[in-house]
C-alpha cells in the first residue's frame, strides 16, 4: 500500500493546525454588470430542457483554511475580490479536524 | 509498492494493449522472468503504438531525410534547417487526435503545450504555432461543440504563453465525425551551434525533473495495475484528461533556454506521452547509458501515487535533463529565478538497465534495449481496396451548378470548407513577438521576420495543409497533392521550402485496405519530397483513427518551412490596385471529380485523380516565386478548394476589388470555373509585368483586370456577376457558429 | 529619454514593448522581483497574461514587489503606460479608475482597430490632433472598460478618456467606447489596444509610434 509519508517537501496533511478554520468564499458579480457568462449559461439551459430558469449570474468560489478568520473580510477587499465590480460572501464551515 | 506480491500476467498485458506474443518477448527481453507491475506499465506505454512507431516506423524509413539545409534529423524532439546567419529553425507537426475528442479544450490545448515543449527541448524558442483541425459536418451538434471548444483551446494556450497562432487549415467531412484531428505544428529559433540533443551522457551525472508537480493525469488505462480496487466514484482519481497550464509552462519554457543558455545542460527532454516512462528510456538509449529513478523523490500533487503511476503520468508542463553534478547548484538558482521547481530524480549510470527505485527499494529494473529497441515492428499487409471504404457526401447542391454559376459560387463561398476562417483566426493573437509579417488572411503562407543581416531583412514562411478527401480517392497522388500545394502556398509569399514535416492521420494499420492506404501515402510523401528537393524533419502518426462508423479519410497534414531573401516584398493574396491585370499561371487542367463542388453534390469519390505533372507544377512555382521575390506582382494565389472562380473571388475579398475576367472555352465552363486539381495560380500586376513571366515552359494567360465592386466572369456561355457585398456576406457564414 | 519596461511571470508584450520605446529613446527592462526602478523616466507595464490571469488579470500582479515602487512613482507624477495587461493593474493598484470586464463575446478577439484621440492634451497624446485616427490591434478577452456612471461623468467632465474606438470598431462592449483613459493627475494612460504592435510598417500599422514619441518628447524635456 502506499505510504503516506512519501512526499518530502509537500504541503499535505500534517501541515494544518488544530485551530484552522475551513472557509468559503464566493465572488459574484456586483448587481448591474453585464454577466455574459450568466447570459450564455442561462441560453444554453432551455436548450438542455430545463425551463423557468432565469437571472443566472457566474461567479467565482475560493475555498481556504485560515487560522484567523477575522482576516478574511480584508482578504476579500485586497485581493479575491475586486469590490468596484464584484460581491463577496464569506462562509465559515466549523473547526477543521 | 514493490515487486513482492503477485506479479501481473498476461491478462493484465492485453488489458494494456499488448499482444499475447508481445507479452512473451517482454519476459524474453527480462532474461526469462514475468514484469512486475511497474515493468508491465512501463512496457506496454513504450510498446504502444504511439510511442515505438510498431506498424509506421519500417515505411518512414523510406523517406528522405537528410541533405539539403537539414541540421538536425528526425529522431530528435523536433528536426531543424539552416536559414543562414548562423540560425536554425526547428519544428515539428503533433497530433492530438484522441484526447481532444474526449475533452476538445484541454486536448487541444495540451496539443499545443506538447509540441511547444519538443520545439524548446532542442533549445529552440518557440515563434510561431500553427495547427490543422478536422471535425464532422457542421449540421452535427458535436462538431460544432468539438470545433468551439478546440479553437478555444488553442487560443488560451497560445495566446497564454506568448506565441503568436500565424496560419492553420480546418475542414469539416463526414469520415472525422467520431474521430476529430487535431495537430499542432510549432516553429522555433535558434543559434545553430546551441541545438540541443536527448542522448543523456556520463555515468554519474544527474537526471533534474523541472516543472509543475506529477498527479494522475493521462493515467486512464493503466490503471487496471492498480492495487487498490477502483470504487465507485473513483475514476475521478484516475483522470484521462491532461490539463494543461500555459502559465507554467511559460516559465518552464524561459527556465530551460535560459539553462540552455548558461550551458548548464547536458541532455534535455519533454515529458510527452508516457511522461517519465519515455524520457527516460529514450535519453539513455539515445546515450547508450542506463539510468536509475528513484520516485521518492518526484514531486507529486496527489495522494498515495503508485510507483506505476509516477512512471506513467502524463502530468503536463514537465522537462528532464541531465547535468553535471557540480551544475546543480546553479540549475537550482536558476530554476528559482523562473519559479519553476527542480528536484534530482536520479542518476546517469553505465548499467545499461533503466532502474526504478522507490527510496531504497528497487521496483523496476530493465534493459533499456529491451524498452526501446527490442519492441517488434510491423510489417503492413497492404492490400488495394475492391469496394468504396467511404459513403458518398450527403448531398446539399445541385451538382451540376450550370444553370447559375453565380448562385453556385456562393453555395462554395459558404460552405464550411470554403468560408472565411476569420472567426477562428481572430481568437489567436498573430502579432506577439514582433516578428509576424503577413497575417493569417494576408497571403497564402504566414510570413515572419528573421534578424535583420545588415540591410538584408530575411524571413520565413509557414504553412501547414492536410488533405483527406482527395488523398482517400488516390492516397499515391492526392498525397503528392498536398505537398505541391503547400508548397505553392510558400511560392505565393515569395518563400522556397526548405524542410518538411508530417503528421500521418489513418485508421487501423492492421487492416488491409488502411495499410494499403498508409504505404502508398508515405510513398507519395517520399517522391514528392524529392522532387521539391526537400528532407523530411521529423513528424508524427496517428493510427487507429475509426470506430464502428469506419475509418476517417487518410488525411496526410504537410507542414512546410521556407525562407525569403526579403520580407519587404513577401507576397499577399489580395487584388491591390485597380487597374492591375490578372493572369493565370501554371497548368490549368481542373477536374470536378474529387472537387468541393462535387462533394456539395453528394457525388462519391473517384477512383483516382487526375495525372500530375510535378516538374510543370514545380516550374509555375518557381515561376511565381521569383516574380513575388523580385517585387512585379501585386498578388499572387494558387487555385485550391472551390477552383478558379473561388480563388478570384477570395483574392478580390482580401483586396477589397472587384474583377472583370473572360475564360476562353478551351476548357468546359463548370470545369474552368470550379474544377480542382493542376497546380495553378491566379496573380496580378501590371501588364508588362506579367507579359514578362513565363519562360520555362509555364504557361501564362492574361485573363482579365481588377476593376470596380463586382466580380465577373465570363466562361463560354457561363457568366457570374457578383457584388462583393453579396460574396462577403455567404463567405462569412462561419461567423455565426461563434456569435 | 529613458524607458522602463515591467517584466512579470506571464508578460508576453514585454519584449514587443522594450522594442518599441527603444525606436524613441533608452530601454530598460524592470524585473518585478526587484525594488530598483533604475532612475527611468517613465515606466511601461505592458501587455499579456501576467501571473496567468488568475483570480482576475493583473490582481496578483498588481501586488508584485515592484509595484510599491511604481505606485510611489506615479503618485509622484512620474508616466506610467499601462498596456492591456498592463491597464488591468493599474486598475487594480488604484492608479486609474474603473475596471476591465469580460468581453461581451466572452472570447479572446484580435483585431486591427481604430481609435481616435479625444480629450485634453496628455504627455502620451501630445504629439497628436485631437481627433486623430490611429489603427492599432487589440488582443484580449478581458477588455470591456467599466466603471459607475458617475464615474464615467467625471472622466468625460475632465478629458480623461484619451481614445475610444471610432463608431462600428469597439470590440468588446467597452462603456462608451473607451479604449484608453488617463488618472486626474494625467501622469498614468492605460489603453487597451498594442502601440507596440503599431510600431513598423512592415508588421503593421506605424500609428502606436506617435504614443511612445510623445512621450518621450515631453518625459525627457
Amino acid at each position: 500500500m502506499a505510504s503516506p509519508q512519501r512526499r518530502a517537501g509537500r504541503l499535505t496533511a500534517g501541515a494544518t493546525t488544530i485551530s484552522a478554520v475551513k472557509a468559503r468564499v464566493l465572488v459574484r458579480p456586483k448587481a448591474g454588470i453585464l454577466d455574459p457568462q450568466g447570459a450564455a449559461v442561462e441560453r444554453a439551459l432551455p436548450a438542455l430542457g430545463f425551463a423557468g430558469v432565469s437571472d443566472v449570474r457566474v461567479g467565482r468560489l475560493i475555498e481556504l483554511e485560515v487560522s484567523d478568520p477575522a482576516r478574511l473580510e480584508e482578504m476579500c477587499e485586497r485581493l479575491l475580490a475586486n469590490p468596484l465590480i464584484e460581491d463577496y460572501e464569506v462562509l465559515l464551515d466549523g473547526a477543521a479536524g | 509498492m514493490s515487486a513482492v506480491g503477485s506479479l501481473p500476467g498476461v491478462e493484465q498485458a492485453i488489458a494494456l494493449g499488448l499482444t499475447q506474443d508481445e507479452y512473451e518477448l517482454v519476459i524474453e527481453s527480462l532474461g526469462g522472468r514475468a514484469p512486475n507491475e511497474v515493468e508491465l506499465a512501463m512496457f506496454s506505454l513504450l510498446w504502444s503504438e504511439h510511442c515505438s512507431y510498431k506498424h509506421s516506423k519500417k515505411l518512414l524509413r523510406t523517406l528522405p531525410s537528410s541533405g539539403g539545409r537539414l541540421v538536425l534529423g528526425p529522431g530528435e524532439n523536433a528536426g531543424a534547417v539552416d536559414v543562414g546567419g548562423g540560425l536554425a529553425v526547428a519544428f515539428k507537426v503533433e497530433s492530438h487526435n484522441h484526447p481532444s475528442a474526449v475533452e476538445p479544450f484541454q486536448g487541444a490545448a495540451t496539443g499545443v503545450g506538447g509540441i511547444l515543449r519538443d520545439i524548446f527541448a532542442v533549445g529552440a524558442q518557440p515563434i510561431a504555432v500553427l495547427d490543422s483541425l478536422r471535425f464532422g459536418e457542421l449540421d452535427s451538434e458535436r462538431s460544432r461543440y468539438l470545433l468551439e471548444h478546440a479553437v478555444a483551446g488553442i487560443g488560451h494556450y497560445g495566446n497564454s504563453i506568448g506565441v503568436p497562432t500565424v496560419g492553420g487549415e480546418v475542414y469539416f467531412e463526414g469520415p472525422y465525425e467520431h474521430n476529430c484531428l487535431i495537430n499542432a505544428m510549432c516553429v522555433g529559433l535558434i543559434e545553430t551551434e546551441r541545438l540541443i540533443r536527448s542522448a543523456a551522457s556520463g555515468p554519474g551525472n544527474l537526471l533534474v525533473l523541472f516543472g509543475a508537480s506529477t498527479g494522475r493525469d493521462g493515467i486512464g488505462g493503466a490503471s487496471v495495475l492498480a492495487s487498490a480496487e477502483l470504487g465507485e466514484g473513483d475514476e475521478t482519481k484516475r483522470p484521462s484528461v491532461q490539463i494543461g497550464d500555459p502559465f507554467a509552462e511559460k516559465k518552464l519554457m524561459l527556465c530551460s533556454l535560459d539553462l540552455l543558455e548558461r550551458g548548464l545542460l547536458v541532455a534535455l527532454q519533454d515529458l510527452g506521452a508516457a511522461g517519465l516512462t519515455s524520457a527516460a528510456a529514450e535519453m539513455a538509449s539515445k546515450g547508450g547509458v542506463g539510468v536509475d529513478i528513484d520516485v521518492a523523490r518526484v514531486p507529486l500533487r496527489e495522494e498515495g501515487m503508485e510507483p506505476f503511476e509516477i512512471m506513467v503520468s502524463e502530468s503536463q508542463e514537465r522537462m528532464l535533463c541531465v547535468i553535471e553534478p557540480d551544475s546543480l547548484d546553479a540549475v537550482l538558482a536558476v530554476c528559482e529565478h523562473w519559479e519553476t521547481a527542480a528536484s534530482v530524480i536520479g542518476e546517469v549510470t553505465a548499467s545499461g538497465l533503466v532502474r526504478v527505485l522507490d527510496g531504497e527499494q528497487t521496483v523496476g529494473e530493465m534493459p533499456v534495449a529491451a524498452l526501446v529497441d527490442d519492441c517488434p515492428l510491423y510489417d503492413l499487409e497492404p492490400q488495394a481496396p475492391t469496394e468504396a471504404i467511404y459513403a458518398a457526401p450527403r448531398r446539399v447542391l445541385d451538382s451540376s451548378g450550370e444553370e447559375d454559376p453565380g448562385e453556385t459560387l456562393l453555395a462554395l463561398l459558404r460552405s464550411p470548407n470554403i468560408a472565411d476562417r476569420l472567426p477562428l483566426f481572430e481568437q489567436y493573437d498573430p502579432v506577439v513577438q514582433s516578428r509576424t509579417v503577413r497575417r493569417p488572411g494576408q497571403s497564402d503562407a504566414a510570413v515572419l521576420a528573421l534578424p535583420a543581416r545588415g540591410e538584408e531583412r530575411p524571413g520565413i514562411a509557414i504553412a501547414i495543409d492536410g488533405n483527406g478527401r482527395r488523398v482517400a480517392a488516390d492516397p499515391y497522388r492526392g498525397t503528392i497533392e498536398a505537398v505541391l500545394e503547400c508548397a505553392a502556398n510558400l511560392a505565393c509569399a515569395g518563400a522556397e521550402p526548405l524542410g518538411l514535416t508530417n503528421c500521418l492521420n489513418f485508421g487501423n494499420p492492421e487492416k488491409p485496405h488502411i495499410a494499403w492506404q498508409l504505404t502508398e501515402s508515405v510513398r507519395g510523401l517520399a517522391d514528392a519530397c524529392r522532387a521539391i528537393g526537400v528532407p523530411v524533419v521529423g513528424g508524427n502518426v496517428s493510427l487507429y483513427n475509426e470506430g464502428a462508423e469506419g475509418p476517417i479519410y487518410p488525411t496526410p497534414v504537410i507542414g512546410l518551412v521556407g525562407e525569403l531573401p526579403d520580407v519587404r516584398r513577401a507576397g499577399a493574396l489580395g487584388f491591390r490596385a485597380e487597374g492591375d491585370r490578372i493572369a493565370l499561371v501554371g497548368p490549368f487542367a481542373p477536374e470536378i471529380a474529387g472537387s468541393e463542388l462535387a462533394r456539395l453534390g453528394g457525388r462519391e469519390l473517384p477512383t483516382s485523380l487526375g495525372e500530375l505533372d510535378i516538374r510543370r507544377v514545380l516550374a509555375a512555382q518557381g515561376v511565381v516565386r521569383d516574380a513575388v521575390r523580385s517585387g512585379s506582382l501585386a498578388s499572387a494565389h494558387d487555385i485550391a478548394e472551390g477552383g478558379l472562380a473561388v480563388a478570384l473571388a477570395e483574392c478580390c475579398l482580401a483586396g477589397g476589388l472587384g474583377a472583370e475576367v473572360a475564360l476562353d472555352d478551351t476548357v468546359k465552363p463548370l470545369r474552368a470555373l470550379f474544377g480542382e486539381g493542376g497546380g495553378g495560380f491566379v496573380v496580378s500586376g501590371g501588364e508588362a509585368a506579367l507579359r514578362a513571366l513565363g519562360g520555362d515552359g509555364v504557361a501564362v494567360r492574361i485573363v482579365g483586370s481588377v476593376s470596380g465592386a463586382r466580380l465577373t466572369i465570363w466562361a463560354g456561355e457561363a457568366r457570374i456577376e457578383l457584388s462583393l457585398e453579396r460574396m462577403r456576406e455567404a463567405h462569412g457564414a462561419l461567423r455565426a457558429l461563434f456569435d | 529619454m529613458k524607458f522602463g519596461v515591467i517584466s512579470f511571470p506571464g508578460s508576453c508584450d514585454d519584449s514587443d514593448a522594450l522594442a518599441a520605446c527603444s525606436r524613441v529613446g533608452e530601454a530598460v527592462q524592470l524585473w518585478h522581483a526587484d525594488h530598483d526602478l533604475a532612475g527611468v523616466d517613465a515606466i511601461v507595464v505592458p501587455g499579456g497574461f501576467s501571473y496567468g490571469d488568475y483570480l482576475r488579470a493583473g490582481a496578483i500582479a498588481r501586488f508584485a514587489p515592484i509595484m510599491t515602487e511604481v505606485i510611489e512613482f506615479a503618485h509622484e507624477g512620474g508616466y506610467v503606460m499601462g498596456i492591456c495587461n498592463g491597464f488591468q493593474v493599474c486598475c487594480e493598484a488604484g492608479l486609474l479608475p474603473g475596471a476591465l470586464l469580460t468581453n461581451i463575446s466572452r472570447r479572446f478577439v484580435f483585431r486591427q482597430v481604430r481609435v481616435r484621440v479625444l480629450g485634453e492634451p496628455t504627455a502620451f497624446t501630445s504629439g497628436l490632433t485631437p481627433g486623430a485616427e490611429l489603427s492599432i490591434p487589440v488582443k484580449h478577452t478581458t477588455g470591456r472598460y467599466f466603471a459607475p456612471r458617475a464615474t464615467l461623468a467625471r472622466l468625460h467632465a475632465a478629458g480623461q478618456v484619451v481614445l475610444s474606438y471610432a463608431p462600428g470598431q469597439n470590440p468588446n462592449g467597452s462603456l462608451d467606447d473607451i479604449a484608453g483613459i488617463v488618472n486626474e493627475a494625467r501622469n498614468v494612460f492605460g489603453l487597451m489596444p498594442h502601440p507596440e504592435h503599431a510600431v513598423d510598417e512592415l508588421t503593421g500599422s506605424t500609428d502606436g509610434l506617435s504614443l511612445f514619441a510623445s512621450l518621450a518628447a515631453v518625459a525627457a524635456a
